[in-house]
């Protein structure tokens, strides 16, 4: 049933993600590109987005998901070093090609081989990330 | 209003509400990278299959609709070498950061997560800076 559930959750993320234009690189090279032609349309994307799930994070008050035994666990407050280097690394992939991770799956079947080699790259970054934690966490002073 | 600015708003609030949906059914958090990466490094082993279901759908249904309007494009660069850097970063970087535009941009800024919010700020101010320097001064996209 979780899965189902899960199933239905990434068919309308991925409707959403096409609908609204996020699997075009160039509107989100667009949003990204202040000096040049701007286009504020991914600011109604998120604005969009974050109108349902703001209700929905008030909705978990006291309550316990349908399928689940608890709700996450309230963010970490602790902003850290990963998150700032890890976010710049992929503002800048993100800034290159115009695809972030949903997008890039939800456009595989309509992408041709360069959605496909993102995709393998995506994944070879996924599996280098955590020996480069693990790095970051040993050699640089903590803050 | 243009259209564009219409239909990313429907857009945005079906991308909310299958968070949503995520969120009160399943108790969990739609970030794509974090869905993605737990296949990708084994640590998401004990609810593969649920991630793999999500992914299906991400894939699939996206792929019916665009084939039902008679198609779709992302135009996305021929440049392999550019395509390649670009998905490296975009891997590693989520992963180091823990979410994307999905988790720390629609999830995180939603609940007023101090995290999501400063992600957000760095990945577009990154994302700002790379467009001006590669496609205005250096013209490489």
């Amino acid at each position: 049933m979780r899965s189902l559930v899960s199933f239905i959750v990434g068919a309308l993320f991925g409707l959403g993600l096409l609908i609204s234009g996020m699997t075009q690189t160039t509107r989100v090279q667009g949003w990204l590109d202040v000096f040049g032609d701007w286009d504020p349309t991914l600011a109604f994307v998120m604005g969009g987005a974050i109108i349902p799930m703001a209700i929905a994070w008030q909705f978990t008050r006291g309550r316990k998901p349908v399928l689940a035994a608890s709700f996450p666990a309230p963010p970490e407050p602790r902003v850290g070093r990963n998150l700032v280097i890890g976010s710049t690394l992929f503002g800048v992939g993100w800034g290159l090609a115009g695809l972030c991770p949903g997008p890039a799956m939800a456009s595989l079947t309509f992408g041709g081989a360069g959605g496909w080699l993102f995709v393998g790259a995506m994944f070879a970054g996924m599996l280098a990330a955590p020996p480069i934690r693990a790095r970051l966490d040993q050699q640089l002073v903590p803050v | 209003m243009p259209m564009e600015w219409i239909m990313g708003l429907v857009g945005g609030v079906l991308i909310g509400t299958a968070a949503a949906i995520f969120l009160l059914v399943n108790g969990r958090v739609m970030g794509a990278s974090g869905i993605i990466g737990g296949l990708v490094d084994g640590s998401g082993r004990s609810d593969w299959f649920e991630r793999v279901a999500l992914i299906a759908g991400l894939i699939i249904v996206p792929g019916i609709a665009a084939w039902a309007v008679g198609g779709s494009q992302t135009y996305l660069t021929s440049n392999w070498a550019v395509i390649i850097v670009a998905g490296l970063l975009v891997g590693i970087g989520t992963r180091l950061a823990n979410g994307c535009t999905s988790g720390h941009g629609v999830c995180g800024i939603s609940r007023l997560s101090l995290r999501g919010i400063i992600a957000t700020a760095f990945y577009i101010g990154a994302g700002g800076l790379t467009v001006v320097l590669f496609k205005h001064i250096l013209g490489v996209i």
